[in-house]
């Protein structure tokens, strides 16, 4: 039977979170989906976007729709003052130190590949070391491999314990004066774990080494400051962050993006362009070639303007109390078994449940309206470690509710009904 | 129950996944063949024995979904005593039933894998389905390396 913890009384969530607010906000959240009410809950695949943000897409193609960086035109002066904008309230968003820190990218895997590819081939050569952890996302791991065949570098990889937390004795262990970058991810999409960053950054730069986060699980959930952190890269994707597809962000700390080669080239990355040499333009655009998805980066503007509307400890604190509540429902359906217990965990339910296999449960969950991931998550290494070949995956963002977490219950037993 | 999974999880999928038919490894194969749907990690082997030109034993094993699992159990017990011709058709015959968008086949000559045709309603799925069928064909044209749903 499904568990039902107190869901229905209106003092449930933190006072001045109004959610039944923030879900008009999301207009997809309205529709039916097999009949049913949609019930989200794929939001580490992808977040849902609020009316803010695709009006803002809307109003970029209908009344100033232009390029950046080259038109004396008035909308190309729009469309560049209102790009560049967006990357003032990034740069904000994250607290670095300056907006010259800010690469856009079409991703997180833009962002990391980007770093593997121009400071790895500048900085990294045979027999150097780069470590990663068992519960990166393929993105954080097959760019340092490419970057090893390359190279003649080794990858190194700390491993995990059953909880699923990083095993920071072996991180200790494994880095060495041969270790010349770390690049590990921030939230675990495939276990929810939070990884100890500050702890994994302190560890590094006393053996002055970089360290590269992958922040696209975080950024939408928890407060991140660069500079706090004082990690030397920080990737993250628009789309997980209620913004559009094909954004993305790189933070870099300045000293060493001014040392790195560009990437990419193309228009808008050079300052001249002969036959013989070309120079290249200051950062950011050193390394942004080519005309980027401005609409989106306005739009990723518009949804940080969201969130931080909303506040992202408030934010915080209302996943947290859900993830509570939905670890306690999950752990009351026998046969059920959670992936990933970590200490220090975000609001990710991976998930299997006996002699059910989850693209089973996916199918049928969706039947209810309620959406899932279901598969390796893009981290078959996490997979391996449990030895399972997929998890179901409820991912839950800031307009989630207990009573969908109800209704995902109730759809997990009703899966149990057709297996029975 | 709330809703109608009929369509897709019928009673012969669910009891061909609870106990399939045919399952195990065969230690004298004549051919054995690895299926692999790397999107989802569905994985088995097919095994293979011939009398001639029939199919005397087929078998397999490997972990998979529910939709996956029935239909390598179906497969196997409707390919028994067939020839390779015959396979293939049923081959040909099955793929058309799953994807074509109006498969011009009587479904009664199908038997119990009639049983996978709502499959069709679930495109993610189909996939799913199709794996062990696919091995099947890599095995019948003598295919060495493991067939992949991703190199269709």
């Amino acid at each position: 039977m499904s568990a039902r913890l107190n869901a229905n009384t209106e003092s449930e969530y933190p006072t001045g979170f109004d959610i039944e607010k923030i879900r008009s906000d999301f207009p997809v959240l309205s529709r039916k989906v097999n009949g049913k009410p949609l019930v989200y809950l794929d939001n580490g695949a992808t977040s849902q976007k609020p009316l803010a943000v695709i009006e803002t897409l809307d109003k970029y193609y209908r009344e100033y729709n232009s390029n950046i960086h080259r038109g004396v035109h008035t909308l190309s002066e729009e469309a560049t003052t209102e790009y560049e904008a967006a990357r003032k309230k990034i740069k904000n968003f994250i607290n670095a130190n300056s907006t010259q820190e800010i690469v856009l990218t079409s991703g997180t895997t833009d962002a990391i590949n980007l770093v593997a590819q121009s400071y790895g081939r500048t900085n990294i050569k045979v027999d150097d070391e780069i470590i990663i952890t068992e519960m990166e996302h393929h993105s954080n791991i097959v760019p340092w491999q490419l970057l090893c065949e390359q190279t003649g570098a080794k990858l190194n990889v700390v491993p995990i314990n059953d909880a699923g937390e990083i095993i920071v004795e072996e991180f200790e262990r494994l880095l060495n004066e041969k270790t010349k970058i770390v690049a590990i991810v921030h939230i675990s999409n495939a276990l929810g774990t939070i990884n100890p960053i500050k702890e994994i950054i302190d560890l590094a730069h006393a053996k002055n080494v970089p360290v590269l986060i992958d922040g696209a699980q975080a950024v939408p959930h928890y407060k991140v400051d660069v500079q706090a952190l004082d990690c030397d890269f920080y990737c993250f994707s628009g789309h997980k962050l209620f913004g559009p597809t094909g954004t993305g962000v790189l933070f870099g700390k300045q000293s060493l993006l001014e040392a790195m080669p560009p990437w990419k080239g193309g228009g808008d990355m050079i300052r001249t362009v002969r036959f013989d040499k070309s120079t290249y333009n200051d950062l950011p655009y050193k390394f942004e070639a080519g005309t980027p998805h401005i609409a989106g980066v306005i739009g990723l503007g518009a949804a940080i303007d969201y969130v931080s509307s909303i506040g992202m400890d408030a934010i915080s604190a209302y996943e947290a109390d859900l993830l509570d509540y939905a670890t306690k429902a999950l752990s009351s359906i026998d046969d059920l078994r959670l992936i990933g217990i970590a200490k220090n965990k975000a609001s990710i339910l991976s998930f299997v449940m006996e002699k059910i296999h989850p693209h089973d449960l996916g199918t049928i969950l969706d039947q209810n309206g309620i959406a899932i991931r279901t598969g390796h998550h893009c981290a078959m290494p996490v997979m391996e470690r449990y030895k399972i070949p997929a998890t179901a995956r409820a991912s839950l963002a800031l307009y989630n509710t207990k009573q969908e977490i109800d209704l995902l219950v109730d759809g997990l037993n009703n899966v149990k009904k057709v297996f029975a | 129950m709330s809703f109608d999974m009929k369509d897709l999880y019928q009673d012969v999928i669910v009891d061909h996944n609870r106990s399939p038919r045919n399952f195990g490894k065969m230690e004298d194969a004549d051919r054995l063949l690895e299926g692999y749907n790397p999107l989802c990690g569905d994985r088995l082997t097919l095994y293979i024995k011939f009398d001639g030109d029939k199919i005397d034993n087929i078998q397999f094993d490997g972990s998979g979904c529910a939709i996956s699992v029935a239909s390598a159990s179906l497969m196997t017990d409707a390919l028994k005593g067939k020839t390779k011709i015959e396979a293939d058709k049923i081959f040909g015959d099955f793929h058309m039933l799953l994807t074509d968008e109006e498969p011009q086949i009587d479904i009664e000559k199908f038997g119990k894998l009639a049983a996978l045709a709502g499959v069709r309603e679930y495109p993610s799925r189909i996939k799913c389905a199709s794996l062990c069928w696919h091995t099947l064909h890599g095995l019948l044209e003598e295919t060495h390396s493991a067939v992949s749903t991703e190199q269709l």
